[in-house]
């Protein structure tokens, strides 16, 4: 496919150039009549307002950075207010303008200006931003208790759960996605700025590529372990599995989130040096998918279909029984699908000289009691569970999108 | 001590000031808040001689160098010899300032050679808007209660230091321990006055891990590690007594130092980024882990700060104010919870969430003190 072919020079001379063309490419890659998701051009802008959240079937960009917020304040007039002033933030920024009155350089020279400036000359780079509620946020802090979705029930003990409390949950999230990293780390410093004194940045946590095809024309990409990884993902244009599994219809619990979605987040961290010295035969067994086509055991292109009952030359499961592939499936997981928009990423190394690395997972559903956790419970006996472990989790609820100016995220909550 | 770093930073913001003030005022007082146009008056036996008598409303100090063989003193008088601002005792040879605010009107510049009489009088005519006077004036009041706090927490430095010094000296390490954090107190409640004598601030608080290769560790933390580190402190006589020299040095020039309202507000703004740099990471006192004590100090300056500002403040955003007040007293209550004794319980004490929690708290107070600076600007 061409767009992943665009080197970055390339890449940046389309930026150049797209820098007149921005007011009017403004809705091209919102998903046209027909439900089809537009080509992603990398720099223009993608509308913050419409009936569900961007940042979702948006076709996904290749950087990320998501934060987790704790709130500080216990007042409710200062969460709706902190709302408010990040939707008007989240609104410019995904515009391509600067935060704040006066933005980055035109406020009082004597003040700290409104914006950061890291942003400045850069195009709007596709940004996203997407945000969810947690289930402490519903803890009683803030009258909320009653309007707690019953979708949010805090997820149960997996096989292997590594979790680090300090790495996992959250009272508020908000998963910023563009096409220029520095668009996306911008984006959440200076949610961050204004929320002090309200919010507390709980953690972070940077992506470097995407692991998710959302749309049919994105080639599917490939994770750290060296395989396209989803391949199989609900993608923008399946529409009725959209409505099916991934946004929460009407009377599918409380009102306010009619239109919204569920993110589930696992920081899975690889232990990569193993993987790489295990044999080819065995890393496609593990994973149930040829390393170089991502083909199914059993056949040779990409998007041909599993079949879980096809047989090898040696009359075994052409799929093993653990790959992970079949124990994921929808057939084998009670129907569940999830729509997946994960990142690759490298935070380094850890203190034996090993790389911290691995997939932020990041999956989109109708409900996670349906969605995420029966995928995950059927993944205990998983065979790659030998070189991944999952470190931080997060539950979030991510409201309807904002209907436009003057609106805000959650309002339906607060009605 | 800031990071090389932020000194840049607020040496920006100080130059951002002037800037703006000649650029918006003309020939009018450059810097309305505090150090303001200075007008020379010459005095002799015979003569009352101003440089500038045609004036616009603000701030001025009148700089009288007596020239002549008589004691003289200097009175502006307004209508009916009112008397506006005086200053006495001017012995021959020497210079005194008078600064004040002056409103439309017409005053009388008066030398009084010898201290008796109606004096040698010269007309000074002022022109402009009042509003702007008035303004200058409660600016002007601000700075002088803030430089008042200053002068008394300088004085606090000396005797504190002094008595450190002279228990190091002594070779008494436990009384040398017990006042090392007491004396940095007043040090941390007013170093952002204190750091605009550039080459002074490093000798006195700088830290080690922030020497250049080459440059002598010295001063308060040369004397904390000797302290907590080698618990010998028999060849620390030298560094003790550089120590107080220079503190009793730089206590005099911030005694003296010229602010403008807005300096004041930055300096609480970097009162608080203290904290936040090395104090939060416990990187300020590495040896002894009293960050504590500063950090209370650094926070209780900025508040004294606010005190000072706060008529300014309370006319111009009172609902910022009412934001700063709860943000100081969530700081404060915070903090409070790890009073220990006399004093407080040591940075590594804490658990990382106390940290974050202490952290989060200052945080919310620096981002709006951020914007008090400009906030009382003088208006235009």
């Amino acid at each position: 496919m061409g767009e992943s072919n665009i080197s970055r020079r390339t890449m940046l001379g389309l930026v150049g150039g797209a820098g007149v063309a921005v007011g009017v490419a403004g809705t091209s890659l919102a998903l046209g009549p027909s439900g089809v998701a537009q080509a992603a051009d990398v720099s223009a802008p993608i509308s913050f307002y419409g009936t569900h959240q961007a940042g979702i079937t948006t076709p996904a960009q290749d950087r990320l950075h998501f934060a987790s917020f704790d709130l500080i304040t216990k007042s409710r007039d200062d969460l709706i207010a902190l709302l408010r002033a990040w939707s008007a933030a989240a609104a410019q920024m995904t515009a391509g303008h600067p935060a704040g009155a006066t933005g980055a350089v035109d406020g009082h020279p004597a003040a700290p200006p409104d914006d950061t400036g890291e942003a400045l000359d850069l195009p709007p780079g596709g940004l996203t931003l997407t945000i969810g509620f947690g289930p402490s946020m519903f803890d009683g802090r803030f009258g909320l208790a009653d309007r707690k979705p019953a979708a949010l029930a805090e997820l149960p003990h997996f096989v292997g759960d590594a979790l680090r409390p300090e790495i996992s949950d959250g009272d508020l999230c908000v998963q910023a996605c563009a096409y220029d990293p520095q668009v996306a780390v911008h984006a959440i410093r200076n949610l961050a700025r204004i929320g002090f004194g309200k919010v507390s940045v709980r953690w972070s946590q940077l992506g470097f590529g995407r692991t998710s095809a959302t749309t049919r024309d994105q080639v599917t990409p490939r994770n750290m372990m060296g395989f396209k990884d989803g391949t199989n993902n609900i993608k923008a244009e399946d529409t009725q599995l959209l409505d099916e599994h991934v946004w929460v219809p009407q009377g599918d619990g409380p009102a306010w989130m009619t239109g919204g979605s569920y993110m589930v987040t696992r920081r899975i961290r690889m232990t990569i040096e193993t993987w790489d010295r295990t044999s080819l035969a065995e890393q496609e067994g593990v994973i149930g998918r040829t390393k170089k086509a991502g083909a199914p055991m059993h056949a040779t292109g990409e998007f041909d279909e599993l079949d879980f009952e096809a047989k090898g030359p040696d009359g075994k499961p052409a799929t093993p029984m653990d790959a992970h592939v079949r124990l994921a499936h929808h057939t084998q997981a009670k129907g569940a699908r999830i729509l997946r928009r994960g990142y690759n990423f490298a935070d380094g190394s850890d203190g034996l000289g090993r790389l911290d690395a691995g997939l932020f997972f990041i999956a989109y559903q109708r409900d996670p009691r349906t969605g995420f956790v029966p995928i995950q419970q059927n993944l205990g006996g998983d065979a790659l569970n030998e070189y991944i472990r999952h470190v931080g989790s997060g539950l979030f609820a991510c409201p309807p999108g904002v209907a436009g100016p003057g609106g805000f995220w959650g309002e339906g909550l607060f009605a | 001590m800031n990071t090389p770093r932020t000194r840049m930073i607020a040496a920006g913001a100080f130059a951002a000031t002037a800037v703006l003030g000649l650029a918006a005022c003309g020939d009018k007082a450059d810097d309305k808040g505090g150090a303001s146009n200075e007008i020379a008056v010459t005095a002799t036996d015979s003569e009352c001689k101003l440089d500038k008598t045609q004036l616009s409303t603000g701030n001025y100090t009148f700089v009288v160098e007596n020239k002549g063989a008589q004691v003289t003193e200097f009175y502006i008088y307004g209508e009916n010899d009112v008397i506006v601002g005086e200053v006495e005792n001017v012995a021959p040879g020497l210079t005194r300032k008078l600064s004040v605010p002056l409103k439309s009107g017409t005053f009388q510049g008066t030398c009084k050679p010898g201290m008796v009489g109606d004096g040698i009088r010269t007309p000074i005519t002022v022109t402009g808007d009042d509003a702007v006077a008035a303004d200058d004036a409660e600016l002007s009041a601000a700075v002088a209660t803030y430089k008042t706090y200053v002068a008394t927490q300088a004085d606090e430095l000396v005797k504190l230091t002094e008595q450190f010094t002279t228990a190091v000296k002594k070779g008494d390490l436990d009384e040398a321990k017990r006042l090392y954090p007491l004396a940095r107190e007043p040090w941390e409640r007013i170093e952002p006055v204190a750091e605009i004598f550039g080459d002074l601030d490093p000798l006195i608080d700088g830290r080690e891990a922030d020497l250049a290769q080459g440059q002598e560790f010295t001063g308060f933390h040369k004397l904390e590690k000797d302290l907590w580190i080698g618990k010998d402190i028999k060849d620390s006589g030298p560094i003790a007594d550089r120590l107080i020299a220079d503190v009793k040095t730089i206590a005099e020039k911030a005694k003296g130092a010229e602010l403008s309202a807005a300096q004041v507000g930055n300096g609480a703004k970097e009162l608080l980024d203290e904290v936040a740099a090395t104090k939060m990471t416990g990187e300020e006192d590495v040896f002894s882990h009293t960050d504590l004590w500063d950090i209370n100090a650094n926070v209780s300056g900025a508040q004294q700060a606010i005190e000072a500002l706060r008529p300014v403040l309370a006319k111009r955003d009172a609902a910022f104010l009412g934001t700063l007040d709860t943000a100081f007293k969530t700081v404060n209550d915070t903090l409070a919870k790890y009073k220990s004794g006399d004093g407080w319980k040591l940075h590594n004490e804490l658990t990382q969430t106390e940290l974050k929690e202490l952290s989060d708290v200052v945080n919310a107070l620096a981002e709006p003190l951020s914007h008090v600076g400009a906030k009382v600007l003088p208006t235009q």
